[in-house]
């Protein structure tokens, strides 16, 4: 197994609620589990994958997120089953929704 | 009924959401949430991926006020296939309702049975789930099956399933012992072709397992039916399983053994239960199938 971490500087998060869980481990699909973390001036990374070789494409795709984000002070712990870079954006992104309470179901 | 508004499907919704559409509005309580414990290490020694909840959210929740016990099967994390650790909270959450008495446990199968790749400690897990469920109906806790995900209920959740005291099934969801690749591996496609859907919906779908007898309740694809069906099913009253109960079960699938050994397709046990134009079935809503069933 593939354990990625990555440590990024971004704005302090400005949301209450801290822990949400988002998506599912399944083909070509990852889940998210976001919690906090006392440091907020970085977010930080954990990535599970069974694909090896990609770990500059992870952290291009979470660059991007996360300065498109103020993420300072959150956990992404992530568990990877082959999601491709365009379906880990839009999980990341969908978990920050559910952190705003903007995105249900 | 006249359902002209976009459906609210069960069948494609997660576990997680599965719940949340069905329970009281934030009711909810997880039971092991994620990050509270640690991932399979079964499939971390075999470099796959895990989950938080290893494919399992359990939890306790009301629906229309009665408190009941959830457990939901995520179909799309290896298939909904039941683990060491799968297995032990299903058991810990059975187990505990006999200590807390809720009105029932509510149980989301959408599984193929046991998770290969655990090997023995899958297996184990089945057997100590059905050791479970009968504790729990011998305590006089309903437990109130829904098979209508996309994996269905095979092998040993198969088995499991039918231990309910009360199963709601959709036309969608599936339930048989072995499945369809199974028969077709071992067998050959002669015996059973499961490339061939309709043939594949036809023997293990919900509407013959309703009209056969072996679920209790046929409802279509939607959140409101089914959650509907599972508030009707709170109130009815738990058979005792004892030697009679058992025998008379026996001998009415013995008569339908008798009856229909041999027969390839549903549609001619469907011809010999005296139904008319069983080619038609397949294109019937619930509500029809139950109509034919009533007679």
């Amino acid at each position: 197994m593939n354990i990625l971490n990555f440590k990024f500087t971004s704005q302090p998060v400005d949301v209450t609620m801290k822990e949400v869980i988002c998506g599912v481990v399944g083909s070509g699909n990852l889940e998210i589990l976001v919690s906090s973390i006392t440091d907020n001036e970085h977010s930080e990374f954990i990535i599970n994958t069974s694909v090896t070789g990609f770990d500059h494409i992870w952290e291009a795709v979470i660059q991007e997120f996360v300065n498109r984000y103020a993420v300072g002070g959150l956990q992404f712990e992530i568990n990877d089953m082959g999601a491709t870079p365009a379906v880990v954006s839009l999980r990341l992104s969908q978990a920050i929704n559910i952190l705003e309470g903007e995105a249900h179901e | 009924m006249n359902k002209s508004y976009i459906q609210n499907s069960f069948y494609e919704k997660t576990a997680r959401n599965r719940i949340a559409s069905i329970v009281d509005k934030n009711s909810f309580v997880e039971i092991l949430k994620p990050g509270s414990m640690p991932t399979s290490p079964n499939l971390a020694s075999l470099d796959i991926t895990g989950s938080f909840d290893d494919g399992v959210i359990i939890g306790k929740a009301t629906i229309k006020d009665n408190f009941v016990y959830i457990i939901a099967q995520e179909g799309q994390f290896m298939g909904g296939a039941v683990g060491e650790m799968h297995g032990a909270k299903i058991v810990g959450m059975l187990l505990k309702a006999i200590e807390e008495k809720p009105k029932a446990i509510v149980f989301f199968v959408d599984s193929g049975g046991v998770r290969l790749h655990e090997a023995n400690a899958g297996l184990i897990a089945i057997s100590e789930i059905m050791r479970a469920m009968l504790k729990v109906r011998n305590a006089g806790i309903p437990i109130i099956t829904v098979i209508g995900g996309t994996n269905g209920a095979f092998g040993g959740m198969g088995i499991s399933a039918c231990l309910s005291t009360h199963i709601i099934m959709t036309e969608e969801g599936r339930l048989a012992l072995s499945g369809p690749e199974v028969i077709e591996t071992l067998k050959g496609v002669e015996e059973f072709d499961s490339k061939d859907r309709a043939l594949v919906w036809r023997v293990t779908g919900g509407k013959t397992r309703y009209l056969l007898g072996h679920v209790q309740v046929l409802v279509e694809d939607d959140i409101d039916d089914i959650t509907q069906e599972i508030i009707a099913a709170l109130q009815l009253p738990v058979a005792n399983v004892d030697l009679s109960y058992l025998q008379q079960q026996q001998d009415g699938l013995q008569q339908q053994y008798d009856q229909w050994f041999g027969k390839k397709d549903s549609l001619s046990i469907w011809q010999s239960m005296n139904i008319n134009n069983p080619d038609s079935i397949s294109m019937l809503s619930a509500e029809q199938v139950k109509a034919i069933k009533k007679g």
